[in-house]
């Protein structure tokens, strides 16, 4: 028996595949028969963590389709990029910085899934940071302050405490001046 | 360091065998994701925003060096011989994923070889700094450094609650990969690094191969790094991956003095099989001079070697790599077989050149 691809070489590897479009039996030469194997590893080689958060993406996706029926949330579009929530679902990659606020509340089961934590707690840039520096060490003196407290170094405590007044001062300012 | 020192000269300054634990590390790398405010990632961006964002990393780049205090080398993608993109990646200083698409990508390289930045890979910026040893905090300050550096002039994607953005969820919040390459010949041959593999996902960490993601364990080499970046401060992420690595390298000289102790005959007879193969060798696999000069290193470090210096199976890790041996041959259609000759070459060259008192 000849191969059925090349139609050259003699056919020595046999394939029945059963699929809904019914029986395929095909016969093929060594040489053809290791393509097909070829092409199969391939597609198992190049899975990529990317191929995973779309099943996961897809998997909400579909269960927020079946939850609410006029699905406005579906159909939310970044405006920055023009990402849609089905874009997730197709290459599971986010679009770009902005994506993450138009879509931030159904990304954030996503994260507590990957990370264990949907709340950023490291280094905070000095200048998009913004308040959020001058908040996150408030947070450390008021600890300090506690802990002089509890020693009865009430010096030392109202350092901390006139540091804090002070920080929390412009804090303020700030957001008076935000609000003009 | 020129561009021809950077394809054609073995010698990686973070891979030179010294620093702290030089007999178990390999090295250690930093990694920060950093994107810019509104541009898209690269993968969502066309040919324009790609640019914008190579220009705007060219204009940060005085501050970048002034920082750092190195001049940096800036490489075009696009302008490389194919040989030329893979000797960067065997060099590790860029990732197989940044040339699927070359254009508008770049890598910036510092001249002492320890900072490479890649522009438009998966996220605008990758800042990688490495040092030889075990040492994460150092490349750390200086990767933040240069973060800091950049965040000056440019607006940087960032989110109070989600921390800093980037392309892949995966990665987000620090956007900070540290990992740790580690030779382990002991653990393999005592058939215990299994355990160590099937346990590092339980304290958050991931174990992989010589060339990252997805690739095979070559040499005994396996690189260790921390796998979420939500939720933890760097020096958290830092300070864990540490300490496991410090306990899978007590394990590691565990291992070696059990060998010493029960089958020290067998381990020296590989040991020097393995010296002798590399030494008269006429050709050479790539995976055969690997797993070669992994023995060669074991034996060097437990002293039954001393013919020879430990720097020489570092600068091999890279002189036996295929593509850097082709890039040196300027010849991108060398047979198989040519190549396996010029690596056995090669080999026994350096093996000749670093020998000791013979």
């Amino acid at each position: 028996m000849l191969c059925d691809d090349c139609k050259k070489n003699e056919a020595c590897v046999h394939i029945t595949q059963i699929s809904n479009e019914g029986k395929i039996e095909k016969n093929l030469c060594k040489d053809c028969a290791e393509k097909y194997g070829k092409l199969m590893l391939n597609t198992g080689k190049d899975f990529s963590v990317n191929d995973f958060l779309k099943g996961i993406f897809s998997n909400d996706g579909q269960q927020m389709v079946a939850e609410s029926e006029n699905n406005e949330l579906a159909q939310a579009v970044c405006p920055n990029c023009g990402m849609s929530y089905r874009d997730f679902m197709h290459t599971g990659k986010i679009g770009c910085s902005v994506c993450y606020s138009t879509f931030g509340k159904r990304l954030e089961p996503l994260l507590r899934r990957i990370h264990g934590s949907s709340i950023h707690n490291g280094k905070i840039p000095q200048r998009s940071g913004g308040e959020l520096n001058v908040r996150h060490e408030l947070v450390l003196l008021r600890q300090k302050l506690n802990a002089h407290v509890a020693n009865e170094e009430y010096e030392k405590a109202a350092q901390f405490r006139d540091q804090i007044r002070e920080l929390e001062g412009q804090l303020e300012h700030k957001g008076q001046e935000a609000d003009k | 360091m020129s561009k021809k020192e950077l394809f054609m000269n073995p010698y990686v300054s973070w891979m030179n065998g010294s620093g702290t634990d030089g007999d178990v590390v390999l090295s250690s790398r930093v990694r920060l994701a950093r994107n810019f405010c509104r541009i898209p990632f690269p993968n969502r961006a066309d040919m324009a925003q790609l640019e914008k964002v190579q220009n705007l990393v060219v204009s940060v780049l005085p501050a970048i060096e002034d920082v750092t205090d190195e001049p940096f080398e800036e490489i075009v993608l696009d302008k490389l011989t194919k040989l030329e993109k893979n000797v960067l990646i065997e060099k590790h200083f860029i990732s197989s994923n940044h040339i699927k698409n070359p254009q508008h990508r770049d890598v910036l390289i510092s001249d002492d070889g320890k900072v490479s930045i890649m522009v438009n890979e998966e996220d605008h910026l990758r800042i990688q700094c490495m040092v030889a040893g075990l040492d994460v905090k150092t490349p750390l300050k200086l990767a933040s450094k240069i973060d800091d550096a950049i965040e000056a002039k440019v607006d940087i994607a960032f989110d109070e609650k989600m921390g800093y953005l980037t392309s892949c969820p995966t990665n987000l919040g620090t956007g900070l990969r540290a990992s740790v390459m580690l030779h382990l010949p002991g653990l393999v041959f005592t058939q215990q690094i299994s355990s160590i593999i099937n346990i590092s996902p339980q304290l958050g960490l991931a174990v992989r191969g010589l060339y990252g993601e997805g690739t095979e364990v070559l040499g005994n080499i396996f690189q260790i790094s921390n796998q979420l970046t939500l939720g933890f401060t760097e020096q958290e992420l830092v300070d864990n991956l540490t300490s496991a690595v410090k306990e899978i390298i007590a394990q590691e000289r565990r291992a070696r003095t059990a060998l010493k102790l029960y089958s020290m005959d067998k381990l020296e007879d590989e040991v020097w099989r393995s010296f002798g193969v590399l030494k008269y060798a006429h050709s050479l696999s790539s995976k055969e001079a690997l797993s070669f000069l992994s023995k060669v290193r074991l034996g060097m470090d437990m002293g039954i070697i001393k013919e020879t210096v430990p720097e020489v199976f570092n600068e091999l890790l890279v002189a036996s790599r295929t593509n850097y041996l082709q890039n040196l041959q300027e010849n991108e259609n060398m047979s198989q077989s040519e190549i396996d000759k010029k690596r056995a070459e090669i080999v026994r060259k350096a093996l000749r050149e670093t020998s000791i008192g013979e």
